[in-house]
């Protein structure tokens, strides 16, 4: 079997994956990146709308921070996410949307002068300063205080992922594409590297590499109906759930947006209810405003989502043979708008509805988005079971989306992730050396050949495509925006059945190399397994808390939930995972649990909430008044960077406040 | 309401890795369903009838570029191919001419579009001194902003090369894909490399004097690109440079 050696091995080629390799590659270091697909085709390049950084630049974002976009964060998140991370993320996106702008990012810019944006359905106008003009510009977010969104036209992530690629291809890291990594090796305590497959020839290689770091996306075409590309299979989860070792993070939160288009389940980006965009019911009701009088259509994701699912649920859908669904009406924001700002949602309403949208409403209902859990890490992104084992993007919990994350927070994760975490992996290849033990390497290989083997010659009369459609249908019907014990029970049940199936799946292609078939029986019962850790999660946590809305348990219960659940499969042969949990600590918080922002405060309060709030108005006290808000920040809640990535963000409040003062 | 018909896809078939295989076509039938795309119906016909066929896909949305091929003699995106647009349900598929072969419907373009990545240096080159992340960006007019977009809409996709007559014959023609990313480097002012510099790129018969001007790129490109306006613009750029010179 070949050997590949490298120092820094990283799996996926999206956004995330390719920064980590290049902060890999700056650093001197021999970098390879694994990728089921050429890099430019990763599902990142969906990413319509925009990232959220505090560059504050536009009239609607002054006053923007790394405080308020950290604030939005951990509001968003419902409490979920790690604040550490949160402010990490928050203080380093603005940069990362500068460095972006040198390898190539043509952002959108602002135009001096007055502009007319739709606001609450109305006309306004807004007038922008001249300092301003050519500086990069933001729109509007669902769950954001502020314009913070910035943003090439509707093909954000389509221009970051190129620039971000060409960055690579000039620092000549290889990307070995139609490579799919199926197993970690790794001792139980140490990560070095991965078995995989090429899916042209069917050769199985070894990758052995100081660091592997996972960056292969979500695990939402474990949904049958999900906005994500077909690629995002949860199998980077699988490979570190197989380890037995490894843990995985709050699998159970998994995000529904509000706008994809029915049937087919193609996004259409926030950016057009960010924009002005409006949602109505059958009637032509624009709904929203009765439910959530305040945020309206740029409630957080999780909201609006159900929010029209109850709205439906009161027979205010449009029917139509796919079911019901509402309607998205960007009509008002003007043909120029649409077709500037909105042009990819017009080209796939053209293609896939054979409708103008600058006329016509969308239909649109919920749908399986985006995987808040993932393989848990901590601060610096690697696991904290398996060292070398790092992840970062969507396939990791890092943890700063909690259970429900805003729309521009997971492309700014991507490349903000990338850049932190990057710098960590090349810490750690730095300062450990390349361990191989080929018995190791040899097992590993050795017992994915058995499964390959098995599955081309055996005798099984299971059809992989079957069991793969059952298994979508549970997760969308039992494991969706509403969610209850019985169901889930029934889900859990019904997904052991099948995985205990999928151990006889037998194949009709029996060619060793290109054989789709095979792909498929290799992936499905990886992907039960983490369709098991989801649905088993989402059953033990009686609560609410963000993007997990149990019927039968409302409120978000702090004194009992406020903790991460953690999945592992120690027993390969056992039919589900083993859940325990992680507390989130109260009194390390900077921002400790509150109301946010939604319907009634039904909250159930952490007995650690009230202790820490006094705490933090006494550090705060003692500081006194000439404190700037850097220091309270510092003393309330201290946090880690890498070195070159502390300094400060300068913005144009800076420069307009302080003449000629850099902060 | 009429019975749904039934439609008929005559499909390329060919294992370059099996020396046994030939390539042939074959064909297979498949009941029509609302809104069916080639997408939708490639995947019903590998889950239900062979699960040997071999086609890519990726974001089935139109974003990617990954699905490629040649629908009743037109290169396009079969992902966003409805197929209600052939009155008489027949569809013939063959993969993109002018890419290695995978297998069936497959080809390679991800290494073809790295290799013209790295022969060309698509890449932005701006002066190394402009890189203090933790400071204010340099402004850029907005509407160069929205102009160089418009330019990167490029999904890479390899149609344009497919449908291009001189890259068929010339292997080491640049292409619209390779025109249209110089084109964008060009235009942008953050990068420092001149008209003269690109010159050396494409001022030749792998380049913009190469160009027959058929514009099956501009017909085929699903993105609606430019190509013949930024095909045009560059051969102007080169021939001022020879004058200037």
């Amino acid at each position: 079997m070949k050997i590949i050696y490298t120092d820094s091995l990283v799996v996926g080629a999206g956004l995330a994956g390719l920064r980590v390799a290049i902060a890999s590659k700056e650093r001197g270091l021999d970098t390879v990146v694994l990728s089921l697909i050429p890099a430019k085709r990763s599902h990142s390049a969906a990413a319509q709308g925009g990232m959220q950084a505090s560059l504050g630049n536009t009239v609607k974002g002054m006053g923007d921070d790394e405080d308020v976009h950290f604030q939005d964060t951990v509001k968003g998140s419902d409490w979920g996410c790690d604040q550490d991370v949160a402010r990490m993320f928050a203080h380093c996106a603005p940069k990362a949307v500068r460095e972006l702008a040198n390898w190539g990012v043509p952002w959108s810019r602002i135009t001096a002068g007055d502009r007319e944006v739709v606001v609450n359905a109305e006309k306004v106008t807004i007038t922008e300063a001249e300092e301003a003009h050519g500086l990069i510009n933001a729109r509007d977010f669902g769950g954001t205080k502020k314009w913070r969104t910035c943003y090439t036209a509707d093909g954000t992530g389509h221009s970051l992922l190129y620039a971000v690629d060409n960055k690579a291809i000039e620092m000549d890291i290889p990307v070995h594409e139609r490579i799919e990594a199926l197993s970690l090796i790794h001792d139980g305590k140490r990560c070095h590297g991965v078995i995989a497959r090429c899916l042209v020839t069917g050769e199985l290689r070894a990758y052995i590499g100081k660091s592997t770091t996972i960056a292969t996306g979500g695990y939402g075409r474990i949904y049958e109906v999900s906005t994500n590309a077909i690629i995002c299979e949860g199998i980077g989860q699988a490979l570190a759930l197989d380890t037995g070792v490894a843990t995985l993070g709050n699998m159970e939160a998994v995000q529904f947006h509000p706008t994809a288009i029915v049937p087919v389940g193609i996004l259409t980006t926030e950016g057009c209810r960010g924009d002005g965009g409006l949602l109505r019911d059958k009637d032509g009701h624009r709904f929203m405003p009765d439910y959530e009088p305040e945020k309206k259509e740029l409630a957080s994701r999780d909201v609006v989502s159900r929010r029209m699912t109850e709205h439906m649920r009161k027979g205010k859908g449009v029917d139509s043979p796919y079911g019901p669904h509402l309607w998205l009406d960007i009509t008002l924001l003007g043909r120029k708008h649409v077709e500037t700002n909105l042009r990819e949602v017009k080209e796939i309403c053209e293609n896939f509805l054979g409708i103008d949208p600058a006329k016509d409403w969308i239909p649109v209902r919920p749908t399986q988005h985006y995987s808040m859990g993932g393989i848990r890490t901590d601060a610096t992104g690697e696991s904290p079971q398996l060292a070398g084992l790092f992840s970062v993007g969507e396939a990791a919990c890092w943890d700063m989306h909690g259970f429900n994350r805003l729309g521009g927070n997971s492309l700014a994760e991507t490349v903000v992730g990338g850049m932190i975490i990057g710098k960590y992996v090349a810490d750690f290849c730095e300062k450990n050396t390349l361990e191989i033990n080929t018995d190791l390497i040899e097992a590993s290989s050795s017992k994915l050949s058995e499964e390959i083997d098995r599955l081309l010659v055996g005798e099984g009369t299971e059809n992989v495509f079957d069991i793969k459609l059952a298994m979508q249908r549970i997760m969308m019907s039992y494991v969706g925006i509403f969610r209850n014990g019985p169901e889930l029970e029934k889900a859990v049940s019904e997904l052991k059945a099948l995985l205990v199936r999928s151990k006889n799946i037998g194949l009709k292609c029996k060619k060793r190399h290109a054989n789709p078939e095979l792909v498929e029986a290799l992936r499905v019962p990886r992907m039960l397994r983490v369709a098991l850790t989801v649905a088993c999660g989402a059953n033990a946590r009686t609560e609410s808390r963000g993007a997990h809305a149990r019927e039968d348990y409302p409120q978000r219960n702090d004194k009992e939930w406020l903790n991460r659940t953690l999945s592992t499969w120690p027993d390969e042969n056992a039919l589900e995972p083993q859940l325990s949990y992680e507390q989130l600590d109260v009194m390390k918080m900077e921002l400790p649990p509150g109301y946010r922002g939604y319907g009634n405060d039904n909250a159930i309060a952490h007995p650690d909430t009230a202790v820490r709030e006094v705490e933090i108005e006494k550090i705060l006290t003692e500081l006194g008044d000439d404190a700037n808000r850097f220091e309270k920040q510092a003393a309330v809640m201290p946090f880690e960077l890498p070195e070159t990535l502390r300094p400060r963000n300068e913005r144009l409040s800076d420069t307009l406040t302080v003449p000629g003062e850099k902060t | 309401m009429t019975s749904p018909r039934t439609i008929s896809f005559n499909i390329f078939r060919y294992d370059p890795q099996d020396p046994s295989d030939k390539p042939k076509m074959v064909t297979y039938e498949i009941t029509e369903a609302p809104g069916m795309t080639v997408f939708i119906a490639l995947n019903m016909l590998r889950e239900q009838q062979d699960p040997s066929l071999q086609f890519d896909f990726v974001c089935r949305a139109g974003i990617c570029g990954s699905c490629a091929m040649v629908i009743n003699g037109k290169p396009t995106l079969a992902c966003r191919t409805l197929t209600a647009n052939f009155p008489d349900g027949k569809i013939t598929l063959m993969p993109l001419p002018g890419f290695e072969l995978i297998g069936d419907l497959s080809v390679d373009t991800g290494k073809f579009m790295r290799e013209l990545a790295e022969r060309l240096q698509l890449w932005l080159q701006p002066d190394a001194n402009d890189i203090d992340i933790h400071r204010l960006e340099t402004p850029m007019d907005p509407a160069e902003a929205a102009k160089l977009y418009e330019l990167e809409r490029c999904v890479e996709c390899g149609v344009c090369v497919s449908a291009c007559a001189t890259k068929q014959m010339k292997d080491s023609f640049v292409g619209a894909v390779g025109m249209m990313k110089i084109a964008r480097f060009e235009m942008d002012s953050r990068d420092i490399r001149t008209a003269e510099d690109f010159y050396h790129v494409i001022g030749n018969q792998d380049g913009v004097f190469g160009c027959m001007t058929l514009l099956g790129c501009q017909d085929a490109c699903p993105k609606d690109l430019p190509h013949m306006q930024q095909i045009a613009y560059l051969r102007r750029k080169m021939a001022q440079t020879i004058v200037s010179c």
